[in-house]
């Protein structure tokens, strides 16, 4: 990856979670935190892969940090959570390998259609378990926090 | 109707007002019962039960009126609302408003929709579009024709779905115009790659909303609400994949 496919990818990931956010009518005051998280999530994912990782480590890893993020976000902006994660889930999504699995079945390729099918699974398995994992931090630092007071 | 009743009413009415404007407009069911609970408790209602789910709730407050249903009808994604119940809610409990004016307020907001201008939101569509398309795909000889044809999926999705008020119809209609525009766009010589331009183009239609919310409702322990809500998902990416599998059957 060179300098200049990085910038293209964080500008990319940018503009297009801000431009979701803006499609489900998120306040403008939570746009841009948003944004950021969504970069800050999908380069997680994009440094775990090409370090190689593999896919469903990087999307633990990233679901895990836009979950996390988000709290923080929610907390400094005093908004709810929802405005900042959903927004930079985008990113994330398995468009790619759906499409290639929606593809080989409509051209009756079965067999390779599956191989999509499982790996669409598995990602959004991984997401789901990032956003639980990142759960289980929210919840003890919450914790941690209501105790200090 | 002694003054204690009175209050009691609006009570319930606020907090149940609140409760229905955050789940029409795509909240977690958590956030629900936390905001009327908060509500019910500033309010000065000593206990409060609560039962929420997707389609209706259901509140009691200790106090001279009976236990009172709200039941939830459309299912819009509006988050800008939810913001705003969020405020007045921390407003109410901070003493900056008064109960009726919260009540008022809820309402208000309940008639008025304050989304972006179509323009902002065609552009909207668009950028999520090409740059998703680049992002995913490297291919930046792609990009304004993802950007042009995410628009007008985007477009059709959205003018469908404001007279039928169905939203998987209309998100298979805006998956196949995608299709069809972009096996167009390609055959024109605009575009170099078929996949590449439906990939980027159906983005604006993922069901975000649904997925994120269907997880966190799972993990709250609402196992009514979870999956009822990854049903929704599902059904929307299954219409998105039919309007798509339709227009490459015809390749």
């Amino acid at each position: 990856m060179t300098v200049l496919e990085f910038f293209i990818e964080v500008a990319g990931t940018y503009v297009s979670t801000l431009a979701f956010g803006v499609l489900i009518n998120i306040p403008r005051r939570a746009l841009n935190f948003g944004g950021w998280i969504g970069v800050l999530g999908f380069l997680l994912y994009r440094f775990t892969v090409l370090s190689g990782g593999g896919y469903v480590v990087g999307n633990l890893l990233g679901a895990f940090a836009i979950g996390v993020a988000s709290l923080q976000a929610a907390r400094i902006k005093k908004m709810p959570m929802i405005l900042f994660n959903i927004p930079a889930l985008v990113p994330l999504v398995p468009g790619g390998q759906a499409y290639q699995m929606i593809k080989n079945f409509a051209l009756g390729q079965n067999a390779t259609a599956f191989v999509f099918m499982m790996q669409v699974a598995m990602i959004s398995g991984s997401i789901a378990f990032g956003f639980l994992l990142s759960e289980l931090v929210n919840r003890v630092q919450q914790r941690a926090w209501r105790h200090r007071r | 109707m002694s003054s204690q009743k009175k209050r009691d009413q609006l009570i319930l009415h606020t907090a149940l007002t609140a409760g229905r404007i955050m789940i029409e407009n795509g909240s977690e069911i958590e956030r629900v019962e936390d905001t009327m609970t908060r509500i019910a408790h500033n309010a000065g209602a000593k206990t409060s039960q609560l039962f929420v789910m997707i389609t209706g709730i259901l509140m009691a407050i200790n106090g001279e009126v009976g236990a009172q249903i709200q039941p939830v009808k459309r299912r819009t994604f509006d988050l800008e609302k939810i913001a705003v119940v969020n405020q007045l809610s921390r407003a109410f409990a901070a003493h900056d408003i008064t109960l009726r004016q919260f009540a008022d307020k809820l309402d208000h907001l309940d008639s008025e929709t304050k989304y972006f201008p179509m323009w902002a939101q065609l552009l909207a569509a668009a950028m999520v579009s090409g740059p998703l398309e680049v992002v995913f795909r490297h291919n930046l000889h792609d990009f304004w024709i993802s950007c042009f044809v995410g628009m007008i999926g985007w477009l059709v999705f959205y003018l469908l779905n404001k007279f039928i008020q169905i939203r998987f119809l209309s998100e298979f209609a805006g998956a196949a115009t995608i299709g069809i525009l972009a096996v167009f766009v390609v055959h024109l010589g605009l575009g170099i790659s078929v996949d590449d331009i439906i990939i980027g183009g159906v983005m604006p239609l993922v069901p975000g909303v649904p997925i994120t919310n269907s997880v966190r409702d799972v993990l709250a322990g609402n196992l009514v609400s979870g999956p009822a809500r990854a049903v929704e998902a599902l059904v929307s990416a299954a219409a998105i994949g039919f309007g798509i599998a339709m227009v490459l059957q015809f390749l």
